[in-house]
């Protein structure tokens, strides 16, 4: 654990990634405290609307008045439960089914992995915005949305790891020991290529924190007034390019957050995948 | 020989299907072919061979890695052909399979407590404490200090892993332990070593071996008997001595002209055998040797010959032999 945080220090970008994230997180735990004016979250002070960045409004307000550094704040606790969450899901579906239908080479196995091959082959983002049209607009759907269309990632991955990684020897000797297949699975199976799952994931997080804030700006996401990152660039839209900074700063948030986890992925397969990260050398 | 086989072994098959592009199967791989043999308690038994000629595979058929596609493993009075390793755990607990390199065998993310307590956890109830008794117990035995049981696999040396990997099957206290080619890749004081050790343990323990090696001088150094397996067939079957000094098949016969001898004739200049082996997707009618056999008649062609046991001792699959 150490040895990889100290490699992951060296590794400039990675840092920078790691970074955002913890900036993230520590907007998010510490929202009410960091935020200028809490309240607005739900207030409405039309009086000093659309007012541009200043030192009442750091950030400037947008069209009810409310405060957008606040909104911004308590936007990363939506955004990080979103994407956790989704995530979470998509991981404990994937893993099992990956590791199930790797392990056992058969019928089962082959259907499992062509149910995940037609989720692929349909534009992720259409199958969201296909299940929350459907179920309505609210956190919890946009959760439902991301993790039934993020799964098959996970499955595709972790059945590819085990069926090379089955042929080792040493989980051939565990077989051959008498180890019961839970056993093997899990015990022998799922360490060995845990380094890819975790790198899929955080790679992944990136990829679902700008799936849900395009579900926000297409109306999918929680309802109004969610300070909602993708929902408020949505809303600012009206009054664009004049107020500026209504669309400016949550973009700023995505575009950050976002590449924050692409560069702590990226750090991260350099240190656990060093297969991954020899093959890019050579093709480059 | 005693009267009762610890390990017998009736018509096993290892077939694996032949597919095309699109999946259908073309036709079979036989890579085990109706092979029958006995082991005795204590006793070891060579099984030689080229390479591809089913050795391995008959190993693992036995322990079952390979679902057998016929015949009968008794083992210990159970029959165990067919059965996954973990459906037969109770009665494949005394026997045990010792890989190519034992090291390899090891997780390298497990420390060497961890991949030695493993087996007892598996098959047995024994608390922590005398697991980890049994554990340095055998330690002991195979020759290293207990303070490796907590070093990784990457951290100690080849000779040092395959003694862990021993250690490993050990643990079960077995009865038969499968060596698959266990001193290939060594250089020849190394290969002491490990034979020696196997030896040892085998006094200590009271082990049968099931020496599987194309290494003809080890397995005439340390073997009671040896059965000679051409293309996934038993062709020739006897006592070390009988084999080595009176080979019967044909195929033995150009084997034990291949083995390099000091002073001798060049091997290249006697060597009978031509060619390849035919692929054992393929197999030519009759005689599966007849393709390269020396002594080939039109009988080769239209029967396959059972084994013979016409000699004390000793038994050959050929219409020919004398």
């Amino acid at each position: 654990m150490l040895r990889i945080l100290r490699k992951l220090a060296e590794d400039r970008a990675a840092l920078v990634g790691l970074i955002l994230i913890l900036a993230l997180i520590a907007a998010a735990i510490l929202a009410p405290l960091l935020s200028t004016h809490p309240g607005d979250v739900t207030e409405f002070h039309t009086a000093r609307r659309l007012s541009p960045p200043g030192p009442e409004n750091w950030l400037g307000t947008d069209r009810m008045g409310s405060d957008i550094y606040s909104r911004l704040l308590f936007g990363a606790r939506i955004t990080l439960t979103i994407a956790v969450t989704a995530i979470a899901v998509a991981v404990l579906i994937g893993v099992p089914m990956g590791l199930i239908a790797g392990y056992y080479e058969g019928f089962g196995s082959n259907l499992l992995m062509r149910v995940s091959d037609i989720f692929l082959a349909v534009p992720q983002i259409v199958l969201a915005i296909a299940i929350a049209q459907t179920l309505g607009p609210s956190i919890e759907n946009v959760i439902l949305a991301l993790s039934a269309t993020y799964w098959p990632f996970w499955a595709r991955l972790v059945y590819a790891e085990t069926r090379s990684i089955k042929n080792e020897p040493f989980v051939e000797a565990a077989i051959a020991l008498g180890c019961s297949p839970f056993r093997v699975m899990v015990l022998h199976i799922l360490p060995s290529i845990s380094s890819s799952i975790i790198v899929r994931t955080t790679i992944g997080m990136g990829g679902t924190i700008l799936t849900a804030a395009t579900l926000g700006f297409l109306g999918l996401g929680p309802p109004p007034p969610t300070p909602e990152w993708g929902r408020t660039i949505a809303e600012s839209r009206e009054f664009l390019p004049m107020a500026w900074w209504y669309a400016a700063f949550p973009g700023l948030a995505i575009f950050l957050v976002v590449m924050g986890f692409n560069l702590l992925g990226d750090g991260l397969r350099d240190v656990l995948d060093p297969r991954l990260r020899r093959a890019a050398r050579h093709g480059k | 020989m005693s009267a009762e086989p610890i390990l017998r072994v009736e018509g096993l098959s290892k077939h694996f299907p032949v597919r095309n592009v699109w999946k259908r199967r073309i036709g079979w791989l036989r890579a085990v072919d109706d092979v029958s043999l006995e082991v005795s308690r204590g006793e070891i038994l060579g099984i030689v061979g080229e390479s591809g000629c089913g050795k391995s595979t008959l190993g693992k058929t036995l322990m079952g890695i390979h679902t057998a596609t016929s015949g009968h493993v008794v083992f210990e009075g159970h029959d165990i052909a067919g059965l996954k390793p973990h459906q037969s755990r109770k009665y494949r607990e005394h026997l045990q399979y010792c890989y190519q390199d034992p090291g390899a065998s090891l997780d390298p993310r497990w420390t060497i407590r961890s991949s030695l307590h493993e087996p007892l956890i598996v098959h047995t109830a024994l608390k922590e404490e005398q697991r980890e008794q049994r554990v340095r117990e055998i330690l002991r035995a195979v020759g290293l200090p207990e303070t490796h049981l907590d070093l990784y696999p990457h951290e100690i040396s080849g000779g040092q892993q395959r003694r862990v990997g021993l250690a490993r099957i050990l643990t079960l206290k077995p009865s038969v332990v499968i060596l698959d080619e266990p001193t290939s890749g060594l250089d020849v004081s190394v290969q002491a070593t490990i034979l020696n050790l196997f030896l040892d343990l085998q006094r200590a323990f009271g082990l049968t071996y099931l020496f599987i090696s194309h290494d003809l001088s080890v397995v005439r150094l340390i073997c009671d008997r040896v059965a000679v397996m051409y293309l996934g067939r038993i062709v020739e079957i006897g006592a070390t001595q009988a084999v080595f000094e009176t080979p019967r098949h044909p195929y033995t016969q150009s084997l034990l002209a291949a083995i390099p001898k000091i002073g001798g004739p060049r091997v290249t200049d006697s060597f009978a055998l031509e060619g390849e082996p035919p692929s054992p997707t393929n197999l030519p009618s009759g005689c599966r040797f007849r393709t390269r056999c020396p002594m080939a008649q039109p009988l080769c062609a239209e029967q396959e010959p059972a084994l013979r046991a016409d000699w004390p001792a000793q038994r050959a699959a050929c219409h020919f032999a004398e």
